[in-house]
């Protein structure tokens, strides 16, 4: 039987697999995939809920489909900008963008 | 559910506005673009008069609430975006492509905010603050062939999107805990709860490190310098106002209204960001050389003054919230004028390039001088009005050592400010041809001008016109 925490489970390893990523990967590519990770975690998360506390409101499904959706806007936006970056800097690896430092 | 559109009317019109933009924008000639800025700024002024006179009310069940809080924030992000847009006329003729496309997102983003400042539940809000964003991202990488702009843009890109992701994550299991999404229902349900648990708490630090990326508050500062500094100017300082509003806006909707039974749980944490703010901020603002990066050091240290009124969790603070940052917002804006006003004439925003500018332009000197003491918290500008009931919140509750902390960290302020008004007036540069300054710059300079003095003299009707603000929390 699956239950609550199983789901919960998941969705706390998939954010931290995604903030891993996040924060090791060095490809602009690879760390917005990073992000959509940890977006659909959060979409686990929704879709759990829903089924298990609130069963009779459909609430956290209709916010999962609103985040899939923002996820999408959002990584388009992104790989606009990384395509404006291997423009630039001929490169797609985050750490070569370093003009600015404090 | 009897559903009233009318209660949206101030957000429908800007977006259909926006189109507006864009459409026109098709059928205007490269010459003539610089007129769509001032169908932008007619847009704008038009919906703050809809905002004004539209009554008040909410629909969507509670989704979306029209209240004088939200009305107040309405005004400062639109009179913010008209600001920005004044000042950005000669600036995106002579920097940018696209300029149709540049008026029309600063408009789409006002409109995620004013939805953002209505939010009656944590869906809309989500929405409404990615619609926010998603606009800055394309305008903080604007400049599309120039190195800096595109870093600005990545690094806000990544870090925004990671930002909302968490936020994200935390707004889950607060609808895990409580089975609602609407704020009013999680108040009530949180009330009702004996204890609360670690998935709570964990579920606020989660809310407060997502909402902190926006302010910029430490330690979720790393993208702010960058970032304002690479973005085009107008750009960044539409950043530094509107979107720490909002970000705000956010908070306030979300823990004044749901979560305030539970501030025991989350007001200590907000007082160790806000102080680490205030020290960061100002520290490392002394040793900047470039304006932009100053001014985003600075704006750090300002969002460490707005949390240390926010902390009191009262009326007063929800008030003296938003007359700071409508007093920020001139000062702000209007030293980020002067930089727009400079940098089209010099091309540098190094701050020794500065010297001598009170030969050059007397009045963009003095302007400066102005907004520089408003951001310090000296009578008789605005600054110090709003400060000073900031402080005063945080006192009726007992929190001195925090208004210690503030009032230290602002005599720090001073010296760098001062710095920038030494080098204006005290030192000679190499140049000393006249700065000259465009009717529609000098008309925006002379609005945030009057708008940082007359708050300072004549506060009592902001006041009373804000004063109805905190009913919708307290």
């Amino acid at each position: 039987m699956v239950t609550l925490e199983h789901y919960l489970i998941l969705s706390a390893l998939l954010f931290c697999v995604g903030i891993f990523g996040l924060l090791t990967r060095r490809n602009a590519v690879g760390v917005l995939m990073s992000i959509e990770l940890m977006f659909n975690s959060a979409n686990i998360n929704f879709i759990a809920f829903s089924k298990f506390i609130t069963p009779e409101a459909l609430t956290g499904q209709i916010f999962a489909i609103f985040v899939i959706t923002i996820a999408a806007a959002e990584a388009t936006v992104g790989l606009a900008i990384v395509v404006l970056m291997y423009r630039n800097f001929n490169a797609v690896n985050v750490d070569k963008i370093n003009f600015m430092k404090w | 559910m009897q559903i009233e559109l009318s209660l949206l009317s101030p957000q429908l019109f800007l977006l259909l506005w926006a189109i507006l933009v864009f459409v026109v924008d098709f059928f205007t000639a490269e010459r003539n673009k610089a007129s769509l800025a001032y169908l932008s700024i007619i847009g704008l002024v038009l919906t703050a008069i809809i905002s004004i006179s539209s009554k008040q009310g909410e629909t969507f069940g509670g989704s979306f609430r029209a209240d004088t809080f939200g009305l107040s924030f309405n005004i400062i992000f639109l009179g913010s975006a008209i600001l920005t847009v004044a000042s950005a006329v000669d600036y995106v003729k002579a920097h940018l492509k696209h300029q149709g496309e540049f008026y029309g997102l600063i408009l789409l983003s006002t409109v995620g905010m004013m939805f953002l400042s209505a939010s009656g539940d944590l869906l809309t809000l989500y929405v409404s603050l990615e619609l926010a964003t998603i606009s800055l991202f394309v305008l903080a990488a604007y400049m599309k062939s120039d190195l800096k702009s595109t870093e600005a843009g990545l690094k806000y890109l990544i870090l925004g999107a990671a930002s909302s992701a968490i936020l994200l994550y935390g707004i889950s299991l607060l609808y895990g805990i409580s089975g609602t999404l609407v704020l009013d229902a999680i108040a009530l349900k949180l009330s009702q709860m004996p204890t609360v648990g670690p998935l709570f708490i964990l579920s606020i630090v989660m809310i407060i490190a997502g909402l902190s990326f926006k302010l910029a508050a430490v330690p979720f500062h790393m993208w702010c310098p960058d970032v304002y500094e690479g973005a085009p100017t107008p750009v960044t300082a539409y950043l530094s106002v509107a979107s720490k509003a909002a970000g705000l806006a956010a908070l306030i909707r979300i823990f004044f209204k749901s979560l305030a039974s539970t501030s025991m749980q989350w007001v200590p944490l907000l007082m160790a960001i806000s102080a680490m703010a205030m020290i960061l901020g100002n520290v490392v603002a002394v040793r900047q050389h470039n304006i932009k990066r100053l001014l985003a050091y600075s704006s750090i240290a300002q969002i460490g003054y707005i949390l240390v009124g926010f902390i009191a969790v009262s009326e007063l603070a929800v008030t003296s919230i938003i007359l700071y940052v409508l007093a920020y917002m001139f000062a702000n804006i209007g030293a980020f004028m002067v930089v727009i006003a400079f940098y089209n004439v010099s091309g540098s925003d190094d701050i020794m390039a500065y010297a001598g500018l009170s030969k050059r332009s007397p009045f963009l000197a003095i302007s400066m001088v102005v907004f520089l003491l408003s951001l310090v918290g000296i009578p008789p500008m605005a600054g110090f009005i709003g400060k000073f009931y900031l402080f005063s919140a945080a006192i009726e509750k007992g929190y001195y050592w925090i208004v210690v902390l503030g009032v230290l960290t602002s005599v720090i302020s001073l010296y760098y400010y001062m710095s920038i008004a030494y080098q204006m007036y005290f030192k000679t540069g190499d140049d000393d041809s006249p700065v000259r300054v465009s009717p529609t710059m000098a008309v925006a300079l002379v609005v945030a001008l009057a708008g940082t003095l007359l708050i300072g003299v004549y506060t009592q009707p902001v006041l009373s016109a804000i004063s109805g603000a905190s009913s919708a929390f307290f």
